[in-house]
C-alpha cells in the first residue's frame, strides 16, 4: 500500500463553539454535582416542606388533647390522646383494620403471584403487552364506579349469588356467610365482601412489583437448582420464592397501606363497624377531635414500620 | 490415560446416537453420534451456533432431543428431567444463588437431597477446600471475584458427586492470566477425581490444552473427533483447519504442485520455513520463490505472508529472531516439508 491510495477520510468538520449554551453545558459537565443539585432542589422543596412538613405538623397534634366539655384543643404536650387509642372501642378499630389489611394482602399475593410468574417467565412480547394493558386497565376507570359495581355483584340477589346458585353452590355460599366474623347477611355487608373488593382494587399494585422481581431472576438460576437435584416444588420454595420476596414485600407495602388508609370502600361494602380511615375522617370532621385523628393516623405509619422491620428480620431483602 | 472408547466392551459415560434437535427451521443439532469414555476430559469445540451448547443441554436434561437416543453410563435418559440425572453443570454465568451464602450455595444440592445441616456444612467446607476457598463459607456471591465465583460453582457441582460434570464455557468470563491458571487447575482436579468432564468452548487453545479428546462442531454436526494433536496436525476439513489454529488451505492442484497428494490439503504456517539461497535443504522439502506481501510481528513468531510466481499466497510463522530483516517486497525462499501437506476430506 502506498500513501497515494489513502482516502481523504476527514474533511474539516468543525464543531460549533461559543455562546451561552455552550458555556452552560461545559460548566454542568465539569461540575456534575451542580446538575444533580439543580434537578433535585425543586422536588425536594415540594416533598420536604409542603408534603412532609404538613404531615408532621398534623401528626404532632397527637400529643395535644381535647377538653371534654368545651371541645377545644389543649395545646400542651400530654400522652392522654395516645393512651385513648388503647381504649377497647378505639383499639378494636386498629385490630379490625390491620386484620382486613392482612387478609387483603395475603389474597393479593395468592392472586398476583401466578399472573406475575406467567408474565415474567413465559409470556412473549405480544402477550406481555396484553398483560400490561390488562393489569393497568382497571386503574383507568373511576374507583367509585368499580366499588358500586362490586356492590351489585356481591348483593344478596347479585350476580355472584345467582351464579353460585346456577352452579349448585348456593349452600356452600350460605354456610360461608353463616360463619362468625367473615360472614354476614350477604356478601356485600360482610368482611368477606370488603376484602374481595379491596383485593380487586389493589391487585395491580401487587402484580407489577412481583413481576419485576421475577423478571430479574436469571433463567440459569432456576436451571441450576434443577441441575443440583431440586424438584420443581423445591426450586420454587428455595430459589424462586426467596428471590421474589423483595417484590412481594414491595407489593405488600402498597396493598397494606392503601387498605389501612381507605375510608370509602368500608362505607359502601361491609359491616357498619368502623375502620381506621373512617375513624380519622370522623374525628377530624364531625367530631372535631384533631388530636385523636392524628393519633389514629400514626397507627398505619407504625404498622408499616413494624411490617418492614419484620420483613427485613426474616430475610425478605436478602436477594437485593 | 483414558482409553479409546469402544462401545462393544466398555460402557460409555455419555453416548449420543443420531441425536437431533431443531428449533423451528434451525437445525441446532443435526444428527450427532458421540461416545465419551468414563474418566475422559472431553471438549466440544465450535463457533457460536454450532450446536455444542445444545448438546451439553441435552446431556443435562434442560432440553430434549427431537430424534435419536442419549445414554449416560448405559442408562437411557429419554424424558428424564435434570433433577433425576447424575450429571451436574458449571454454568457460563456461574448461576450462584444471590440470596444464599457461599457455603449454602455449595450445600444446596445436599440440602435438596435431605442431608442434615451439620453433615452438609462439613461436606461443603471440604468441597470449598478442594477449590482453595476455605474460610469463604460466610461470604455472599456478590462479594467474590469472577475467579472465586467460578470455583464456588465448581465446588457446588462437585459436592453432589456427579457421574459426569458438564462445563459450559466456564472460563469465558475470566481474564487471560486467571484463565490459564484455572485451565491447569481444572485439569489436575479432573485427574485427581477421575471424573468424566464434558467441556464446551469456542476457544481452540483451551480445548487443545485441556482435553483428552476434542469434538469439533460445525452447523449442528461433529466434523472431527480425536486427540488434540490429531485434530490440529491432521484437520479433516477446511473448516477444522481454519477454526482450530490457522492454516493455509490448498486445492488439489496446488497441493500436487508442492509435492503432496492430488487432494485438497492444509498447511500449518509454522511448518513453512524461510531459508537463505544456497542453504542445504533436506530431500523431502519443496523450495518455492515468493515475494513478501505482509509482515506482522507477534512476539515469539513473525507471520510472513508471501506470494509465489503462480499467484499462490502462503502465510508462514517463523521464529521472530531469525527474520528481523524480512520486509514487505523482499524476495524470499519458502521451504515446505512434503509431510506438512495434510490431505483433507472436504470443506465443512
Amino acid at each position: 500500500m502506498s500513501a497515494s491510495h489513502a482516502p481523504d477520510l476527514a474533511p474539516n468538520l468543525a464543531l460549533r463553539h461559543g455562546g451561552l449554551r455552550t458555556w452552560l453545558s461545559d460548566v454542568l459537565v465539569r461540575r456534575g454535582g451542580l446538575l444533580v443539585l439543580l434537578m433535585l432542589v425543586p422536588p425536594l422543596l415540594w416533598l420536604g416542606i409542603i408534603y412532609l412538613g404538613s404531615l408532621f405538623v398534623f401528626l404532632g397534634q397527637a400529643v395535644f388533647s381535647i377538653d371534654e366539655f368545651s371541645g377545644t384543643i389543649i395545646r400542651e404536650p400530654s400522652s392522654a390522646t395516645l393512651i385513648e387509642l388503647f381504649r377497647p372501642a378505639n383499639f378494636d378499630i386498629v385490630l379490625r383494620t390491620v386484620g382486613i389489611a392482612t387478609a387483603v394482602t395475603l389474597l393479593c399475593v395468592v392472586i398476583a403471584f401466578p399472573i406475575a410468574y406467567y408474565a415474567a417467565r413465559h409470556a412473549g412480547p405480544r402477550a406481555k403487552a396484553a398483560f400490561y394493558l390488562a393489569v393497568m386497565m382497571p386503574l383507568w376507570s373511576s374507583y367509585l364506579v368499580k366499588v358500586y359495581g362490586w356492590k351489585l355483584l356481591l348483593a344478596k340477589e347479585g350476580a355472584i349469588g345467582w351464579f353460585a346458585g346456577k352452579l349448585g353452590l348456593a349452600g356452600a355460599l350460605q354456610s360461608w356467610l353463616d360463619l362468625p366474623i367473615v360472614g354476614g347477611p350477604s356478601l356485600s355487608v360482610s368482611y368477606t365482601g370488603m376484602v374481595l373488593v379491596f383485593a380487586y382494587l389493589w391487585v395491580p399494585f401487587m402484580i407489577l412489583p412481583i413481576q419485576a422481581a421475577l423478571e430479574r431472576v436469571p433463567g440459569s438460576l432456576i436451571e441450576a437448582a434443577g441441575d443440583l437435584g431440586a424438584s420443581p416444588g423445591a426450586v420454587f420454595r428455595t430459589v424462586i420464592l426467596p428471590l421474589a420476596m423483595p417484590g412481594v414485600v414491595a407489593g405488600a407495602i402498597f396493598t397494606f397501606s392503601l387498605t389501612l388508609g381507605d375510608y370509602i370502600v368500608p362505607q359502601i361494602i361491609g359491616t357498619s363497624a368502623l375502620v381506621l380511615g373512617q375513624a380519622v375522617y370522623m374525628q377530624q370532621g364531625t367530631a372535631g377531635n384533631i388530636p385523636l385523628a392524628a393519633a389514629f393516623s400514626l397507627v398505619p405509619i407504625l404498622v408499616m414500620a413494624l411490617f418492614l422491620t419484620l420483613a427485613k428480620k426474616t430475610g425478605a431483602f436478602d436477594a437485593l | 490415560m483414558p482409553t479409546t472408547p469402544d462401545a462393544s466392551t466398555t460402557t460409555s459415560a455419555v453416548r449420543f446416537a443420531g441425536v437431533a434437535r431443531h428449533f423451528g427451521r434451525v437445525k441446532a443439532v443435526d444428527g450427532v453420534d458421540l461416545s465419551i469414555a468414563p474418566g475422559e476430559f472431553f471438549a466440544m469445540l465450535g463457533p457460536s451456533g454450532s450446536g455444542k451448547t445444545t448438546c451439553l443441554r441435552l446431556i443435562a436434561g434442560f432440553d430434549q432431543p427431537d430424534a435419536g437416543h442419549i445414554e449416560i453410563f448405559g442408562e437411557t435418559v429419554q424424558g428424564l428431567p435434570p433433577y433425576r440425572r447424575a450429571v451436574n453443570t458449571v454454568f457460563q454465568d456461574y448461576a450462584l444463588f444471590p440470596h444464599l451464602s457461599v457455603g449454602d450455595n455449595v450445600a444446596y444440592g445436599l440440602r435438596v437431597r435431605g442431608v442434615g445441616r451439620a453433615e452438609r456444612d462439613r461436606m461443603a467446607r471440604e468441597a470449598l477446600a478442594m477449590v482453595k476457598l476455605s474460610g469463604m463459607e460466610g461470604r455472599r456471591p456478590a462479594q467474590l471475584s469472577g475467579g472465586q465465583r467460578q470455583r464456588v460453582a465448581l465446588a457446588r457441582a462437585l459436592v453432589v458427586r456427579p457421574k459426569v460434570l458438564l462445563l459450559d464455557e466456564p472460563l469465558g468470563a475470566l481474564d487471560l492470566k486467571l484463565r490459564e491458571e484455572m485451565q491447569s487447575e481444572l485439569k489436575s482436579l479432573q485427574r485427581a477425581l477421575g471424573l468424566t468432564f464434558v467441556f464446551v468452548t469456542h476457544d481452540q487453545g483451551e480445548a487443545l490444552s485441556m482435553a483428552d479428546r476434542v469434538a469439533v462442531f460445525n452447523e449442528g454436526r461433529i466434523v472431527q473427533v480425536g486427540p488434540p494433536e490429531d485434530v490440529y496436525e491432521s484437520p479433516a476439513t477446511r473448516f477444522v483447519a481454519q477454526f482450530v489454529g490457522s492454516a493455509n488451505v490448498l486445492d488439489a492442484a496446488q497441493a500436487l504442485a508442492l509435492g503432496g497428494l492430488a487432494a485438497p490439503a492444509s498447511l500449518r504456517p509454522e511448518k513453512i520455513g524461510i531459508v537463505a539461497l544456497g542453504a542445504p535443504v533436506a530431500a523431502d522439502v519443496t523450495l518455492l520463490e515468493a515475494v513478501v506481501t505482509d509482515v506482522s510481528y507477534q512476539g515469539p513468531v513473525r507471520r510472513v505472508t508471501a506470494r509465489t510466481a503462480t499467484g499462490l499466497i502462503l502465510t508462514a510463522a517463523v521464529p521472530a529472531s531469525d527474520t528481523a530483516k524480512v520486509a514487505q517486497g523482499d524476495p524470499v525462499l519458502l521451504a515446505i516439508p512434503r509431510n506438512a501437506l495434510r490431505p483433507m476430506e472436504g470443506e465443512l
